[in-house]
């Protein structure tokens, strides 16, 4: 059987509004595959990631969540993070002040902690040339985290954290979306680069154009707060040229 | 100093026996009695803070401290050498200091400058010397046209009584590029300490300027009421800062005033933690064309502090440009209050002042307040205030703590990057220190 690096059971969860926006989502996610969820917007993918990565900004109202063996749903948010779950976040979240690389270094200090943590010298290599094979210029690294940073620059800067934190599983929110024909080839690699090194990925996205570069293993359709189907990159070579018509969606 | 071991009252009596005792010339003497009939005209001020639990005549207004005059820090009593060891001093003064001097309750026991910089004409030494050795320039200085004893209650207090602090003379054209320290400890259960300063850069030189200040936990009360004046010559340039850690039952009321002449920069940075109460309005006076004032702020009031500041801009010529940055962080009970003031005289033409202040509540009790005051006599001034309230948002936290980090230290690192654009004026070991006092209070303050 299939090691399984999350599995979602009959996932039900509120805003804080009260407004049930899952209603009973189910599917795992083997360790090391790629999987993708496709769905209009307001389908709860969105949701579904912040959910996961144990937002305060919604409420589990009822099913189960398990992460690499554990339950997901009774950790903190940094309790995830430090057994492996990374979120690319959709939003751009400002920390003024607070230089990307002093953030991404403390974080990857936490992530490492033991007698195997990485020296300081083997952490600004990677992240050097992290950056620079994301096309970041070092200077970026010094700016506050997400502080001024362009639609692109953000997206880069998520995936550079990713890189470089390296969890079991990274949840990418809309990485590729608003990025220029280059930056998305860029990002794109990383993301294939970082599968190809074992890692899981779920992919929330709009567009075909990702999965020209990282093929999916699986691809969901996510409409109304459940999961209504499910098939291979072909499911969304379809939403590509039909949109959600099949699936009663204008 | 002999005799006087403590004085604990203020009279013309006393004036005249501090006065003799420190062997000041006549010159001083009036000016000590003129200041003291001004401090008694003078009614503690309401507008602010309130004051009336400050018990004037319950402190000692002169306390010699128990150690002489060492020249090296390696001469103090090993208690003083302890905290003076873990404040990091002795190796700042190794690393990167071009000066460094103590100030023990009311005298300056050490002071210390690297030599090259007194052969360039540098004088730097206590200013109960520098009256004594050249008293043509203090004379010329000591509150005249910077801080008058007229300019408020505390600054004539200070006029009256006051004892230590720094003379600092650059001559003209000299750049000391190493920083000259000055560390003010307070180790008394309620004492005022009045130390006053003065700093001239002469035309072209330049030289940053560094105070120390705290007092030991067991400390009662007491005032700190030092006079800071400074004289920033043509386009010279006068780095001044604070890094203040009073104890939390300690009124902290300093004078800070600059003139700045033509093309010369002021800049101001001030780092608060301790004291009960603060009320410090460091102000410039650009007083010639093109002359600059930079002013950084930060400081966290915790429970019981109530800790105001602000910058007085007085643009008195053309072209004269300022910038105020002010980031108060407020937890438990604290208040951080900004309190500024810009003017801008008839004839300064084309004068600016960005005034910008944001404030950070940790805690519910928490307060905070911004009181901006504009005098504009030149319709073409560029004058303008922002200010911002707010609190750690839950977004920041999460997204911090999606990375890995703690509630308590994503809380930590969103305030050190608030604190960012002032603490990065002030030397790293420095700053790295303040970060860490600042982000363990905010981690206990919420806890």
């Amino acid at each position: 059987m299939m090691k399984m690096v999350l599995i979602v059971e009959q996932l039900c969860v509120a805003a804080k509004s009260g407004k049930d926006i899952l209603k009973g989502v189910s599917f795992s996610l083997p360790d090391g595959e790629v999987r993708v969820i496709m769905g209009p917007n307001g389908s709860g993918k969105s949701t579904l990631a912040l959910t996961l990565a144990g937002s305060p900004d919604f409420l589990v109202k009822s099913g189960r969540a398990t992460f690499d063996g554990v339950d997901l749903l009774s950790l903190t948010p940094d309790e995830r993070a430090r057994r492996g779950l990374f979120l690319a976040f959709q939003k751009q979240v400002e920390i003024p002040g607070v230089p990307l690389r002093d953030m991404i270094w403390e974080a990857y200090r936490a992530r490492w902690s033991g007698p195997s943590r990485p020296s300081m010298i083997d952490f600004r290599k990677k992240l050097s040339a992290t950056a620079n094979f994301l096309s970041l210029p070092e200077a970026f690294l010094e700016r506050g985290v997400n502080e001024g940073f362009s639609g692109g620059e953000a997206k880069k800067s998520e995936i550079l954290q990713m890189f470089m934190l390296q969890p079991k599983l990274a949840i990418l929110d809309e990485v590729d979306s608003g990025l220029d024909v280059d930056s998305l080839k860029v990002v794109a690699d990383a993301i294939r680069r970082f599968v190809e090194g074992g890692s899981s990925a779920l992919i929330i996205t709009h567009h075909f154009n990702l999965l020209n570069y990282v093929e999916p293993d699986v691809v969901y359709v996510m409409k109304g707060g459940k999961i209504v189907d499910e098939g291979d990159i072909n499911l969304a070579k379809i939403i590509e040229t039909e949109g959600y018509s099949r699936w009663g969606v204008e | 100093m002999e005799g006087i071991t403590e004085l604990k009252q203020l009279n013309e009596q006393v004036v005249m026996y501090l006065s003799r005792e420190k062997g000041e010339p006549d010159w001083m003497l009036k000016k000590r009695l003129y200041s003291l009939s001004v401090f008694e005209s003078k009614p503690i001020p309401t507008w602010g803070v309130d004051l009336s639990e400050l018990k004037l005549d319950e402190l000692a207004y002169y306390v010699k401290p128990d150690v002489e005059k060492v020249s090296s820090l390696s001469d103090l009593p090993a208690d003083l050498k302890k905290t003076f060891e873990a404040l990091g001093i002795p190796e700042a003064e190794r690393n990167f200091l071009g000066g460094n001097g103590i100030m023990y309750q009311s005298e300056v026991i050490y002071e210390r400058m690297k030599g090259g910089l007194a052969n360039q004409g540098v004088i730097f030494m206590s200013m109960d010397e520098a009256v004594k050795k050249y008293p043509d320039i203090v004379q010329k200085y000591f509150m005249t046209r910077c801080v008058p004893p007229t300019y408020h209650k505390f600054a004539a207090l200070n006029g009256a009584i006051w004892s230590g602090g720094t003379f600092l003379y650059v001559p003209k054209g000299v750049k000391v590029s190493m920083p000259i320290q000055v560390y003010y400890l307070v180790d008394h259960p309620s004492m005022g300490q009045f130390e006053h300063t003065i700093i001239v850069a002469e035309d072209d030189a330049s030289v940053e300027y560094i105070e120390g200040c705290s007092a030991p936990m067991y400390v009662k009360g007491g005032l700190h009421a030092g006079v800071v004046e400074i004289f920033v010559g043509r386009n010279a340039r006068v780095r001044a800062t604070t890094i203040q850690n009073w104890n939390k039952n300690m009124y902290n009321l300093g004078t800070k005033r600059a003139i700045v002449e033509e093309g010369g920069k002021i800049e101001w940075v001030e780092a608060s933690l301790g004291s009960k109460v603060t009320m410090l309005y460091p102000a410039s006076v650009l007083a010639g064309r093109g002359a600059r004032a930079e002013h950084f702020y930060v400081s966290m009031a915790g429970d019981g502090q109530v800790l105001e500041a602000g910058a007085k801009v007085a643009h008195a010529a053309s072209d004269t440009s300022a910038y105020v940055l002010s980031r108060s962080i407020s937890k438990g009970s604290g208040r951080s209050v900004y309190r500024g003031e810009v003017k801008v005289n008839s004839g300064a033409m084309g004068s600016r002042s960005s005034v910008k202040c944001d404030s950070l509540l940790i805690s519910d009790e928490s307060s905070t307040a911004t009181f901006p005051t504009e005098e504009v006599y030149e319709s073409d001034a560029d004058v303008s205030h922002e200010a911002t309230a707010g609190r750690i948002a839950e977004e920041q936290l999460f997204y911090l703590m999606s990375r890995g980090f703690s509630e308590e230290e994503a809380r930590g690192l969103i305030v050190r990057g608030f604190m960012e654009p002032v603490t990065k004026k002030i030397p790293l070991e420095y700053a790295v220190e303040f970060n860490k006092i600042v982000e363990t209070e905010v981690k206990n303050g919420v806890a």
